[in-house]
């Protein structure tokens, strides 16, 4: 065995790809769990983009409410968990004040939406111009507040911690590391997959999920079969925002115990490129966002370990910033190579106005 | 809101006044004094140049998040420039050290624009995934080859001669003409040329202006080029009229403040001067307002929204408060959002 392995390693150039894939298997079932917590915000991110835009609004402002929740959640544990104790629920390290702290998370969400929504459905403002001011409110806010509560250097209701599946299920040959990937995680990594499949099934196979797409795609076409168009994006929206705010509230409750100021670094943003790069679809945006995050984590791991050979000494030679650009220069290559020419719904961005009845 | 807070905030005494304090700390920090006011015109400067780039590829329908990296990008190119060539005499330096800005942001804006003319890539995603690549590339250009050499931490060695000159003030360098001659040749360019006229075209309809003969795929490259020289040239402003030199973690507002800017200037490039004006007061501003009333400067950003919320809003203020006045609004705006959804490069 180990002198085919080495013979495969051995051959030129080809030889490369073989001790790629030998580095692979070696490093992924310890990285695995990693990319879907690094794919997660993302991912709800991008969920809350497909979300909006397949009703045909569009919302830049995921990252600010990302960080409105983040910052939310995180401070109602601070504010609660004096009052209520750490008394744990026994299931995921759970306390009251932490189970409160994420449902207020997710109303801010709605609520920043909500904001949205209004702009840019019934002011029919520019939606960039909207969710443009939604992030820089969300930022100067959280930071503002942030700096002022930071003196005080108080703390949080702690965090979501990770389910444990038994010993045996992750020994289990080859199989056993993909069902840690999903199974050793906390609450609202692990919802991510059941999200994506529900909203999925949701978007391509029920009435409401139809009658999105037809707002999204032709307005006035759904408005004439009697769809309302309006009600029908402001409830998208609404929804969205609860994915972003989950994605929010991940980052402070769950990946982390505490706030830091712009903690969402862009996730929001990137959420978006997964939207596109994923076609609009809740799924490909999901496959999207786990693409960036195992490029983060393969880089972080080459960057840490080399692998053996002479595949170590060229990735060695290169300077680490080339593994810290790694995941966007993958994002740009997959879009302009395999995704190509990315086609929103017809009516995105646009504001509906009815028609006035006569 | 600075009263909300205090009301919201445990251990904070409870001041009616400071608001009061702190935004006449704001005002005088940005028109205060002949320094303050210098001060507001150095932070304006690139805001002018960041809201031209971005407002421009509006124009033609392309949402330009990536000037902040093709702002970084373009300081990187102006240091690199400015350190080789610090010996030579101002002139020759300074104009080769813009030069490599503005071309160092025009490359980095031409890349979006021809992947989204060859193979139809959204300019969205790949401007944002560009602006952290440039994030990268300057922590490796700056902790590597650019390195000074005898320095414990990563910098670059001093632009020198490349550095542009002061002409007001202590600190009133010749970045602030320069970004006026911008406006005035942005100007110019979209309301006296062809290119001007084909960009507002392509802008406003990309089928009616495929059908009278226009390239919309050239027109998508040339102008996310001439965005992003626009950016980088604000980049190179700000290293050779200000720091003079820069470290990896180099990155300031301007690339984002910069949306902002353009929105309110409606992306029109005499709006533009108007908003990074009031901008740059704020940002210039805002120092003096968190040494004297112990306001966050982020606080800042609260204000810019809010600006930008009364602009969107006016048009339900309006009819709430039933003024009469010139039509605003969407249909000046539409073209903004309505070419994020709808593909500019067909055909």
């Amino acid at each position: 065995m180990d002198a085919l392995v080495s013979a495969l390693y051995g051959i030129p150039i080809v030889g490369l790809l073989f001790q790629l894939g030998g580095y692979l298997i070696a490093v992924l079932p310890s990285i695995a769990p990693g990319i879907l917590q690094a794919a997660t915000p993302i991912a709800f991110a991008a969920l809350c983009g497909v979300m909006c835009e397949r009703a045909g609004v569009v919302n830049i402002g995921i990252e600010g409410i990302m960080i409105t929740a983040a910052f939310v959640g995180w401070y109602t544990g601070v504010l609660l968990a004096p009052l209520m104790g750490s008394v744990d629920l026994g299931l995921f390290g759970a306390n009251l004040a932490l189970v409160i702290g994420l449902i207020v998370a997710l109303l801010s969400g709605v609520v920043i939406s909500a904001l949205h929504a209004w702009l840019s459905i019934s002011v029919r403002a520019d939606q960039i111009i909207s969710g443009t001011i939604i992030n820089i409110a969300a930022f100067g806010l959280t930071g503002y507040l942030n700096n002022l509560i930071s003196k005080t250097s108080p703390n949080g209701a702690g965090s979501f911690s990770q389910f444990r599946p038994p010993r045996e299920v992750l020994d289990l040959p080859i199989v056993g590391w993909i069902i840690g990937m999903f199974l050793n995680q906390g609450p609202i990594a692990m919802s991510v997959i059941v999200i994506v499949v529900v909203f999925q099934v949701l978007l391509f196979r029920s009435r409401w999920g139809l009658r999105s797409r037809a707002v999204g795609e032709h307005p006035r076409a759904a408005e004439t079969v009697g769809i309302d168009v309006i009600r029908v994006r402001y409830r998208n929206v609404l929804l969205g925002g609860v994915f972003a705010a989950l994605g929010g509230a991940y980052l402070s409750m769950e990946a982390t115990n505490s706030f830091q100021q712009g903690m969402t670094t862009g996730r929001g943003f990137i959420g978006l490129a997964a939207m596109i790069v994923g076609r609009w679809s809740p799924v490909g945006a999901f496959g999207a966002a786990l693409l960036f995050s195992s490029s983060t984590a393969l880089g972080n791991s080459i960057k840490f370990s080399l692998p053996s050979g002479d595949l170590g000494t060229i990735l060695g030679s290169l300077p680490d910033q080339f593994y810290d650009a790694l995941p966007y220069l993958v994002t740009i290559v997959i879009l302009a190579g395999v995704v190509g020419r990315s086609i929103p719904p017809a009516a995105d961005g646009q504001p509906y106005e009815r028609e006035a009845t006569t | 809101m600075i009263i909300a807070s205090q009301l919201v905030l445990p251990g904070a005494q409870f001041n009616l006044l400071l608001p009061l304090t702190a935004y006449s700390a704001l005002l005088q920090g940005a028109f205060g004094s002949f320094d303050a006011i210098v001060d507001t015109l150095v932070a304006t400067a690139p805001l002018v140049l960041g809201g031209l780039s971005v407002g421009f590829a509006f124009k033609a329908g392309l949402f330009n998040i990536g000037a902040q990296g093709q702002f970084l990008l373009g300081a990187l190119a102006s240091v690199a420039v400015g350190v080789a060539v610090a010996g030579s005499s101002p002139l020759v330096a300074i104009s080769l050290a813009l030069l490599a800005g503005l071309l160092a942001g025009a490359a980095w804006g031409f890349i979006p624009g021809f992947l989204k003319a060859v193979s139809g890539a959204h300019e969205v995603v790949v401007t944002i995934m560009l602006n952290y690549i440039a994030i990268a590339v300057i922590a490796a250009v700056v902790g590597g080859p650019l390195r000074q050499q005898g320095r414990p931490e990563a910098i670059t060695p001093d632009v020198g001669n490349a550095a542009l000159p002061i002409l007001i003030g202590n600190s009133g360098h010749a970045g602030i003409v320069l970004a006026l001659v911008a406006v005035a040749f942005i100007a110019w360019l979209l309301f006296r040329t062809t290119l001007g006229f084909e960009v507002r075209t392509v802008g406003a309809n990309p089928d009616a202006a495929r059908y009278a003969g226009m390239r919309p795929r050239l027109l998508t490259m040339l102008t996310m080029s001439i965005a992003g020289g626009l950016a980088g040239l604000a980049g190179a402003v700000v290293v050779l009229g200000v720091t003079h030199l820069m470290t990896p973690s180099f990155g300031t507002t301007v690339g984002f403040d910069s949306i902002a800017v353009a929105l309110l200037g409606r992306t029109n490039p005499v709006g533009i001067v108007f908003a990074a004006l009031l901008f740059g007061a704020l940002r210039a501003g805002a120092t003096l307002m968190q040494i004297e009333a112990g306001i966050p400067v982020e606080l800042i950003d609260v204000l810019q929204a809010t600006i930008l919320l009364f602009l969107v809003a006016a048009p339900v203020l309006r009819r709430v408060f039933r003024l009469r006045g010139v039509k605003t609004g969407i249909e000046s705006t539409e073209t903004i959002t309505k070419t994020y959804g709808s593909e500019t490069v067909t055909g």
